[in-house]
């Protein structure tokens, strides 16, 4: 592909010493994801990292959906910060794209508005009794992986390679509206030819997909997904997007938002019920992955440990295309052994066996 | 099927890749000085009708030529045939004949 | 011996200043970058709105430099405007009585503008591009096809603050229309769209040739700017705008993509301003001592401008501050 542009866009990512700030949404969503981002950095790359229990949300989806006004957020973005800095840490991984956006527009808000940081200052001194100190380095957990990309691939089991032909497999990346779109030298590539998913999924083996819509927003869009009445046009974008991929025959959608990997997952999905369009190879769907989830299967970690069971696509197709060994028995079993139950079969589902 | 409580909605985007320009490249034929159009609005606002109703015909006349005909015809039953339009045109664009135009050729969309 | 001075830049406005100057009495030496005379215009095919050879403008200005034995430096780039003369490259000095400043304008780099993907995408052309093509007499798609959809984007690089370029660079829009013309001639079965913001016809006959390219050639003028471009799979280009005057969002696939460049700041134009005491304008152009009665002087006795250095002009406009400006030297100068 044509692309260096995104040299261009570098930006610093801290080498180790993270403090996790954990997504809301995402351990419900895909509960494996973060639970593989500290295996990776802590078991395979040997880096520090820092999981707080005492952080919390950002308050992100509320701030999106006009329900937390813009002065409550920075104050809990301060104290955030403030959390970080007393456990000793200086730079941030941020597991959820949205939080990445309003940590990085609260500091750029604070570098404008000089008297807007110190008002926040004061309030977190008043509500919490914590000093605000700003980090060294605030990173999207995706900007960290692409940072570790060759390490991983020298550690890769399964590369993006289709076992049986070995041609690479195609990827398509889906990158989060909230991480370039705010600010473009924020993303590594910035925002219209990004390439920090696209970076891993070259370094691994795999060939990116740049479709026409490759750009457009998934749709989920806070308020228009929560109002059942607005879905409508939040599934309406998610379906653009794949008509637009279809052609490419992707193997495998990967992202690194919470809302993304969620609705380009479930709607194909739903479409499939309302219209009975499917998208991917033998009128199932593409599987649709996180990027840590993408990282634990080239790394050869186990799928349903990853929580690859919980995706409503089924991922087996790529699983047997990258030579993935894995228990298909073990797929709705807990660890310990406790069933939790199947999904009805549905069109982009393999069905019942 | 499940219930959702929404559908999917259609995109609003002209497609100008889908839509079938032959129709409207038979009335620019017939009424080239059309495409001279240089989107002044004076027609619609001297319009008889367009002052009492939603009528618009500059709007109108560009969907038509992005090949959106839906609701063309009917639109242009709104339009009294007073020839304002076609005075205070700049490019002395035929107005009349393309309301008539359109109400010939568009009766099916 | 004759008063000496020197004319930073041999396009039109250098050559045309060079040459009143000389019919003044004056000993005028022109300093070229390039090693041709000609600037911007050599690489052009045809020129608005007659569609004359730009040969036709270029061949008789450099043959008249050439029989009047002006003296010409090409090859050797002004780097510093200095009391008394400049200094070119490798740090020489080049004494002169006057300086004219004919260094012209940059053309806008449309990489920059990464959302239509020039550079990236095979079938997104510059207005340069076309040009060169139709001096090559080979125009095709990247994949050598005859195109039969081209869309034309206004506005490239002009009137858009994410570029930092608030000015408008007025020659751009009768470009786009007369290579949309060009483009109709060559594939008369294409469809031609031209998409643009507000069209700027400032010059004699542009207007007529406007209404020309609706009319005779059935140009489509679309009011919107394209927000995004991207390849498809067959090679293609998808592009999308809103079509203003219907309030609705429009996308197609085209073969070709022109982007209609604007026009910017020359690049030396910051040490020019710094080595010599003269000012450069909040659109990166040089600004001129006053708009009215000074636009051909500088804010130093001794330097003046004549062409697009100091503002995006056409050629005719060029031309004519290359004759002013010997006026105002040779007033100078008492020749």
């Amino acid at each position: 592909m044509k692309r260096n542009s995104w040299q261009e866009y570098q930006k610093d990512v801290a080498d180790d010493g993270y403090y996790y700030l954990r997504s809301c949404i995402r351990q419900n969503f895909f509960p494996g994801s973060e639970k593989a981002f500290i295996r990776i950095l802590r078991e395979e790359l040997g880096r520090d990292l820092y999981d707080d229990p005492a952080h919390t949300s950002c308050t992100g989806i509320g701030y999106h959906s006009d329900v937390v006004p813009h002065q409550t957020i920075m104050t809990v973005v301060a104290r955030q910060f403030a959390l970080a800095a007393e456990a000793g840490y200086e730079n941030l991984a941020v597991s959820c794209i949205t939080s990445f956006g309003v940590y990085t527009e609260t500091l750029e808000t604070w570098r404008e508005f000089p008297e807007v940081e110190e008002k926040v200052r004061e309030d977190l001194y008043r509500a919490t009794g914590r000093e605000l100190r700003k980090p060294k380095n605030v990173s999207h957990a995706s900007d960290i992986i692409f940072h570790h990309r060759e390490a991983i691939r020298q550690r890769a089991k399964y590369p993006l390679v289709n076992r049986r032909t070995g041609e690479p497999l195609r990827g398509v990346e889906h990158i989060g509206c909230h991480y370039a779109k705010i600010f473009p030298k924020e993303g590594i590539g910035g925002v219209e030819f990004p390439y920090v998913l696209a970076g891993m999924i070259e370094s691994w083996g795999g060939e990116v997909v740049d479709y026409p819509e490759r750009r457009h927003c998934c749709g989920f869009g806070f308020r228009n997904y929560i109002v059942q009445a607005n879905r409508g046009f939040s599934i309406a974008n998610s379906q653009k997007k794949f008509e637009s991929m279809a052609p490419y025959k992707p193997d495998f959608i990967v992202t690194n938002c919470p809302g993304c990997p969620m609705f380009l997952d479930r709607w194909q999905y739903t479409i499939a019920e309302i219209e009975g369009t499917t998208y991917g190879e033998d009128g199932k769907g593409i599987p649709v992955l996180t990027y840590e989830e993408l990282a634990g299967l080239v790394l050869g970690y186990d799928p349903w440990e990853l929580g690859l069971q919980m995706h409503q696509v089924d991922v087996e197709p790529l699983l047997n295309k990258m030579g993935t060994e894995y228990d298909p028995a073990a797929k709705y079993l807990m660890p310990n052994g406790k069933y939790i139950g199947r999904p009805e079969p549905a069109m982009v589902n393999l069905g019942a066996e | 099927m499940p219930q959702f409580g929404f559908t999917i909605s259609q995109p609003r985007a002209v497609n100008l890749d889908t839509n079938d320009l032959v129709p409207a490249e038979k009335i620019l034929h017939d009424l080239p000085e059309l495409q001279t159009c240089i989107a002044c609005g004076s027609c619609t606002a001297t319009c008889t009708a367009g002052n009492l109703t939603s009528f618009n015909f500059r709007k109108v006349h560009t969907l038509v030529r992005r090949g959106e005909y839906r609701e063309a015809y009917e639109q242009m039953d709104k339009c009294m045939l007073c020839g304002k339009c076609r005075l205070v045109c700049p490019r002395g664009i035929n107005t009349r004949a393309v309301v008539m135009k359109i109400k010939r050729e568009l009766g099916d969309y | 011996m004759g008063k000496e001075v020197i004319v930073v830049g041999g396009g039109i406005a250098g050559m045309q200043a060079a040459l009143s100057l000389r019919e003044r009495g004056a000993e005028p030496v022109i300093v070229e970058r390039a090693e041709r005379l000609g600037g911007k215009l050599a690489g052009w095919h045809k020129l608005f709105p007659t569609f004359t050879p730009a040969e036709e403008v270029l061949g008789p200005l450099r043959r008249r430099v050439e029989e009047a034995g002006i003296r010409v430096l090409t090859g050797t780039e002004v780097e510093e405007l200095v009391p008394g003369g400049v200094v070119v490259s490798g740090g020489r000095r080049l004494a002169g009585d006057a300086t004219v400043v004919c260094s012209g304008f940059e053309l806008f780099d449309a990489r920059l503008k990464e959302e239509y993907g020039y550079g990236i995408y095979d079938n997104v052309f510059t207005t340069v591009d076309v040009e060169r093509m139709f001096n090559e007499g080979r125009v095709a798609t990247a994949q050598g096809a005859a195109p039969r959809r081209i869309a034309f984007l206004h506005c490239v690089g002009s009137r858009d603050e994410k570029v930092g370029a608030h000015h408008c660079s007025r020659v751009c829009c009768i470009t786009g229309v007369k290579q949309a013309i060009e483009m109709k001639e060559l594939f008369p079965a294409a469809e031609i769209y031209n998409f643009y913001m507000d069209i700027r016809m400032f010059g004699p006959g542009y207007e007529e040739l406007y209404r020309r390219a609706q009319l005779d050639y059935h140009i489509n003028f679309v009011r919107g700017r394209i927000s995004e471009a991207s390849q498809t799979i067959d090679g293609r280009v998808q592009i999308k705008a809103e079509d203003t005057l219907v309030g609705r969002p429009l996308k197609m696939t085209v073969d070709m993509l022109v982007l209609i460049v604007g026009m910017k700041g020359g690049a030396s134009n910051g040490s020019f301003a710094r080595s010599g005491g003269l000012q450069v304008a909040g659109n990166g152009f040089m600004q001129p001592l006053d708009p009215f009665a000074g636009n051909v002087l500088s804010q130093r006795d001794d330097v003046f401008y004549a062409g697009t250095v100091t503002a995006p002009k056409n050629i005719g406009e060029s031309l004519n501050e290359g004759v002013a400006v010997a006026e105002r030297v040779a007033g100078y100068l008492k020749l």
